[in-house]
């Protein structure tokens, strides 16, 4: 991995979330350089996907404070209305585990429809770069097809240009191949290699592992509602020092 | 039987004319209207506020439990006692709109609620705000599962509309009751209009079937 300037991009203080009286995030902190790639991982429950949907708004935090450099900066509280979260996405997009893709609009309609209805720029220019990018990820046959016809690879694949139309500074991605058949995990794998590689700045919630040490520079790792370990992949990954990460990391890699 | 035949073929343009300029034009303005109405009672009715969702159910309760010949008399007939006369089409349209308003509210809201939340949440991600995330992508999907439910009840209000003959509305039935009154034939007039509006049935399911298969590739 190449070394990577430090710019700070973005800086999470402090998220509290419970739902009733179940407290799913207790204090979490990170930030994320400007180009960085960091891998959330933890066991089911640990708050990661919570974590990650805060930093979109679509989890509205107890308390904390997200905040982008360069803005904008949520600070969350009680009764916060859902509206003062949404400036959160202009710095960013997400992902989904489930694509989410819209099944009424065909694939090249899936992914400009944000760029063109609500950031409203130039139409030329918004065809072009889909196009572009449908090509980048083998899509470029499919743009008229409605997801239903696309496989589970393949709809993620436009799930991510969807997000990268929307030209975000961090790209969130949430268990991005959990819901894929195992044959079809790799194609998208592949893709968020890529974009790494070009100097994106994501945060990954993911469950595989190998994927994470191969293309992340951080991971944190996260069980029952806090930050447990955090350094660089190799480390928590290779050479974990926390009992958690290493029972964990363990039963990943040796499930057997 | 001459003259019968004469009879049927001499009262089939009244009474298709009544179908053309009152039957028809009824059912489609009170239905859009209606369709408007419910919408707004439906969004109510899926509302986090207690008040505003409690008026939407109470709505529909009332409307749906009140025979609709009821709801015309009380527009038509009582409304005049406190002051207030209206004429019998609009007195008919108010009816028939609050009606489908209550009753495809329902259809809407259940139609609404089954689009997966997901929806929502990658409406927001891009960028839009709920009401656009509404129209623009869970409405679209929504109707795919509302043009059935939503059909039937068209299909009854075609039918529904026969009651407007109560409060003095010259639709298709109250043409068959007016020549029945002078020809004494009540079968064969009251046959007649009931094949009218099989026949207007028929067209429709057809139109809802089109609609249907064309709204297929909606489905996720």
């Amino acid at each position: 991995m190449s070394p990577k300037a430090l710019t700070p991009l973005l800086n999470v203080t402090d998220l509290h979330k419970s739902f009733g009286t179940n407290k799913v995030l207790r204090g979490i902190d990170f930030s994320v350089q400007s180009g960085e790639v960091l891998a959330l991982i933890g066991p089911s429950g640990s708050g990661k996907t919570t974590a990650l949907r805060c930093l979109n708004g679509l989890e509205s935090p107890d308390s904390g404070v997200v905040s982008f450099a360069g803005g904008p900066e949520v600070t969350f509280q009680p009764g916060l209305p859902a509206k003062k979260a949404q400036v959160l996405r202009d710095r960013s997009a997400m992902v989904f585990q489930g694509h989410h893709l819209f099944p009424h609009l065909t694939v090249l309609q899936n992914v400009t429809i944000g760029p063109l209805q609500v950031q409203r720029r130039p139409r030329e220019e918004v065809m072009s770069r889909a196009n572009e990018l449908l090509e980048r990820v083998g899509l470029e046959q499919k743009s008229s097809d409605y997801p239903s016809s696309l496989s589970g690879g393949q709809q993620q694949r436009v799930g991510i240009v969807r997000a990268l139309m929307l030209q975000p500074d961090l790209l969130l991605f949430d268990e991005p191949t959990s819901a894929l058949d195992p044959e079809l995990v790799g194609e998208v794998l592949s893709v968020i290699k890529e974009l790494a590689q070009e100097g994106w700045s994501m945060v990954l919630v993911t469950h595989e592992l190998a994927f994470a040490r191969d293309v992340a520079d951080t991971v944190v790792f996260m069980d029952d509602g806090v930050v447990v370990e955090r350094g660089p992949a190799a480390q928590v990954l290779g050479n974990p020092t926390h009992e958690r990460t290493k029972a964990f990391v363990q039963r990943l890699l040796h499930p057997f | 039987m001459d003259s019968l035949w004469q009879l049927a073929l001499d009262s089939l343009w009244p009474m298709v004319s009544g179908a053309l300029t009152a039957t028809i034009p009824l059912a489609i303005i009170s239905f859009v209207l209606g369709l408007a109405v419910a919408l707004m009672v439906a969004l109510m009715r899926i509302s986090a506020n207690k008040v505003v969702s409690g008026i939407a159910r109470g709505y529909i309760s009332i409307i749906r439990g009140t025979p609709l010949l009821v709801q015309l008399f009380v527009i038509f007939y009582g409304l005049p006692s406190l002051g207030v006369t209206i004429d019998p089409w609009p007195s008919a349209i108010i009816a028939f709109t609050l009606n489908v308003g209550g009753y495809a509210a329902e259809i809407i809201r259940a139609a609404i609620l089954s689009v997966p939340g997901g929806q929502w949440e990658a409406g927001y991600t891009i960028g839009m705000s709920k009401t656009r995330t509404l129209y623009k992508l869970i409405l679209p999907q929504a109707a795919r599962v509302a043009i059935p439910p939503l059909s039937n009840t068209f299909i009854s209000l075609v039918k529904d509309t026969s009651l407007a003959s109560m409060i003095l509305v010259t639709e298709m039935f109250r043409r068959a009751q007016e020549i029945a009154a002078t020809t004494y034939e009540f079968m064969l007039l009251y046959m007649e209009a009931a094949a009218i509006y099989w026949v207007i049935c028929l067209v429709l399911s057809a139109v809802q079937d089109r609609m249907e298969s064309r709204l297929e590739k909606y489905v996720a």
